[in-house]
């Protein structure tokens, strides 16, 4: 009964998607402010419509009726309650509920929060954004419906892939969802301010905010992936440049780089057209990702369902929303003139050059990801475009990026000076360089890689706090540190992320030990300055899984300081094996421990990494969105968005 | 196996993806360190066939073993880092390769970046230079408002 209603309201959502798409877009050309107000309560009811939908899908799963084909095959009655709930994403079918439940929230928190748009402007964005979730719901109801019936339903389920069973990776869809479909307002503001024809200081006000939440949440998203590979999948690896991830990459940094110039739009009415470009291209790559995801086009260890029907849908999606887009700017993006005049040297300057790096960075990863497609099509050529590539062809740019952040950061508008700005800047100079040296002197081993890389953390991250310190004036105090808008606080913090996660990458790769053995029951046994002992193997038996379970005692200078338990699980259900790793977290290293299997003369496989600042990688990333957090809480954002709606100094850009 | 990392979907894996626990075992290590070392930085650059995108290191499939006991093995009889990975790319072909060669078109793989990076500077540069050449004032005004200017001028 909740099923079918939970269907039916899916169906209800889709049709009011249709009505929203098309009603206001005709309301708005026409004027008629009746059909524009259409949008506002449409929102809301296909926000509400799919928020039950989705509600009915969780309810199904936790109470297991497996009479529902999506929840037979991704789930079990033995199944922890968290991953019952969780494994409502956990699938094709569940996980595209989701994507349209954030997307018509999105819409419906435009149709709330969008009380300052001109009306005209508020229904054009709320049909294109209805648009695009209408293309969904009908991908969803005739391609991946999640409320198929089995005709007989049989007594348990097969279980969620045990890789899913896990608190990270629960997380990680809806945030990383969140990032990639809160791109599609960006996008529906594009569409809608192309419609119109007039893009404004107040245009890159209202789109900003938008671009900044979906930019921390894909931030989060990323991070939380990453971090769960890290200690999920036996050996610590944190990022492999799969054609998923990068997927999920791209839009990240086309995100990155439309939140910088859609500042340029709003200070300077400059970069106007480039500006829309990118919002339209960050929302592509999105659609990029998702047709890369569920079409099974490129071998990915995330392989969805390879169904061709699906991914043709997609494509088609992809090619009318980013094509008919694209052919809109063409036409339109002529009107749109710059007004701003400001010397090359200059803040716009800088954000400029952070907009090349960036989106010419993401043009690696994309052509990377789909050489192999393009070599196996037109050159009849089987290859792999795998990490190495990527890591010389992508670093580079971001290597660059890191250099140039905190001058540009510190420029001032119209007309910086270069040398004031470098003066000022030189003890954050001078402190990285001497941080380096300093590592450079002491490490063993002649990697470039770690001094190169604690030079780039403590340039960004000193360059942040000399950026704030400018602000407070000459002679600045405490008190006036603390007074300064959240805006120049989210910015410093989120530079300060970036160079904390380089570090946290530079001293993780240049750094890490690794020791692979046999151990004996009561061997102790060296690594680095740590002695391990593998103290005893046991069997436990978990909720749904069997696990082998080692104890090891680890000392340091005779003292114990921690007992590790790595395991190896057996999900009988999904006969699946998978690796716990234990690790002992710390500020400079990570210890991380992974028991193997038995061996034939006694003994268990023990596989021990030190991992020197592993935690930083992470940390910047939450640094970073953090940022974008406290940036969005700008009081400017609060208060303005609303009271900014008298167009003065928005100049129609016919 | 490194499943659902960073991105999208916790999907699903769809195929029986084999246990993630670490690769290389102790008795396939060789003695010597050093040749280890070469062993270990060789394997990193060779992909799994099998498995998606892994490279022979980190995967625990069983033709990954093969793979790096063969690679051991040819060096052990005294073969020079490139000639295990030609002999291993004569086996089974270019798509072991993770770091694609320059060979053939794959130029344009590699030079796609700095050259995009040439197009874009060039035009980020003469869009700043047009920025920059607008300050003299008179090109901050539209026709338009150049022409009120002429009628406001002509009032007086």
């Amino acid at each position: 009964m909740i099923t079918e209603l939970g269907h039916f309201a899916l169906i209800l959502a889709f049709l009011t998607a249709l009505v929203q798409m098309i009603v206001p877009l005709v309301g708005a050309h026409m004027r008629w402010p009746g059909w524009m107000a259409v949008a506002e309560p449409a929102a809301s009811a296909q926000f509400l419509l799919t928020a039950g939908s989705f509600a009915a899908l969780v309810y199904a799963f936790v109470t297991s009726d497996f009479s529902l084909a999506v929840v037979t095959s991704n789930s079990h009655s033995a199944k922890p309650l968290l991953y019952k709930i969780t494994g409502t994403w956990g699938n094709h079918e569940g996980s595209m509920l989701l994507w349209v439940l954030i997307l018509t929230l999105f819409g419906a928190m435009a149709a709330w929060f969008g009380g300052g748009l001109p009306p005209s402007l508020r229904a054009r964005v709320l049909a294109v954004q209805s648009s695009v979730a209408a293309a969904f719901f009908a991908f969803i109801l005739f391609t991946s419906n999640p409320f198929d019936r089995l005709a007989v339903p049989p007594f348990d389920g097969q279980d969620l892939n045990p890789l899913l069973q896990d608190p990270g990776l629960a997380f990680h869809p809806p945030f990383l969802y969140l990032g990639y479909v809160g791109l599609s307002i960006c996008f529906s503001f594009a569409v809608a301010a192309l419609i119109e024809g007039r893009v404004d200081a107040a245009w890159g006000r209202w789109v900003r905010p938008w671009t900044l939440a979906s930019w921390g949440f894909l931030t989060i998203g990323i991070g939380l992936g990453s971090w769960w590979a890290y200690y999920e999948l036996g050996w610590g690896g944190f990022w492999f440049w799969d054609p998923v991830e990068n997927a999920s990459f791209m839009p990240w940094l086309f995100a990155a780089a439309l939140l910088h110039s859609a500042i340029v739009v709003e200070k300077r009415e400059a970069l106007k057209a480039w500006t829309i470009l990118l919002a339209i291209l960050a929302f592509g790559f999105s659609l990029i990702g998702t047709f890369i995801v569920r079409s099974g086009l490129l071998t990915s260890v995330h392989a969805f369902a390879n169904d061709p029907e699906r991914g043709v849908f997609i494509l088609a999606i992809l090619v009318v929303f980013t094509g008919g887009a694209l052919t809109l700017f063409a036409a339109r993006a002529g009107v749109m003139q710059a007004r701003g005049v400001f010397g090359v040297v200059s803040r716009e300057g800088a954000l400029v050059a952070n907009n090349i790096l960036l989106a010419v960075s993401s043009f690696v990863v994309f052509v990377g990801t789909m050489w192999p497609l393009v070599a196996e099509m037109f050159l009849d050529r089987k290859l792999s475009v795998g990490a190495p590539f990527f890591n010389l062809a992508f670093t580079p740019f971001m290597l660059v990026l890191g250099l140039i952040l905190p001058v540009g950061a510190m420029l001032s508008w119209k007309r910086g000076r270069a040398g004031r700005t470098l003066r000022a800047l030189a003890p954050a100079f001078g402190l990285a360089l001497a941080l380096a040296a300093l590592v450079w002197a002491i490490q063993t081993g002649r990697s470039i890689l770690g001094p190169v890389g604690v030079f780039l953390g403590a340039w960004l991250v000193a360059g942040a706090a000399t950026d704030l310190w400018s602000k407070t004036g000459r002679g600045g105090s405490l008190a006036r540190l603390g007074r300064l808008p959240r805006a120049d606080w989210g910015k410093a913090v989120a530079h300060g992320g970036l160079g904390v996660t380089m570090l946290g990458i530079a001293g993780l790769l240049a750094w890490e030990s690794e020791d692979i053995r046999v151990a004996q029951i009561g061997e102790r046994f060296t690594v680095g300055s740590f002695e391990l002992e593998l103290a005893d193997v046991r069997q436990v038996q978990g909720p749904n899984y069997l696990s082998t379970m080692g104890e090891i005692v680890v000392r340091q200078d005779g003292a114990e300081i921690v007992t590790l338990h790595p395991e190896k699980r057996n999900y009988p259900v999904a006969q699946m094996p998978t690796t716990e790793a234990a690790i002992d977290y710390r500020f400079l290293r990570d210890l991380y421990v992974v028991i193997g299997d038995a061996q034939e003369g006694g003994g268990w496989v023990v596989r021990t990494y030190i991992k020197p600042l592993a935690n930083w990688i992470w940390a910047g990333c939450l640094l970073m969105a953090f940022g974008a957090g406290l940036s969005l809480s700008d009081r400017r954002f609060r208060v303005a968005a609303g009271a900014r709606k008298a167009p003065g100094t928005a100049v129609p850009a016919e | 196996m490194r499943g659902l990392r960073s991105s999208a979907l916790a999907g699903v894996l769809a195929a029986a993806l084999a246990a993630p626990a670490g690769a290389v075992q102790p008795d396939e290590m060789l003695d010597d360190p050093a040749l280890e070392e070469r062993a270990r930085e060789i394997s990193e650059g060779l992909r799994c066939l099998v498995c998606q995108n892994e490279s022979i290191d980190e995967s625990n499939a069983p033709l990954a073993r093969d793979l790096r006991i063969l690679v051991r093995d040819r060096l052990v009889e005294g073969d020079s880092d490139e000639e295990v990975v030609d002999f291993i790319v004569a086996r089974y072909g270019e798509f072991v390769l993770l770091q694609p060669t320059t060979g053939g078109w794959n130029w344009l793989l590699w030079a796609a970046g700095p050259l995009m990076l040439l197009v874009a500077g060039g035009v980020g540069a003469v869009y700043l230079r047009g920025r920059a050449r607008g300050e003299d004032g008179a090109a901050a005004l539209s026709a338009e408002e150049e022409a009120r200017l002429r009628e406001l001028l002509r009032d007086r």
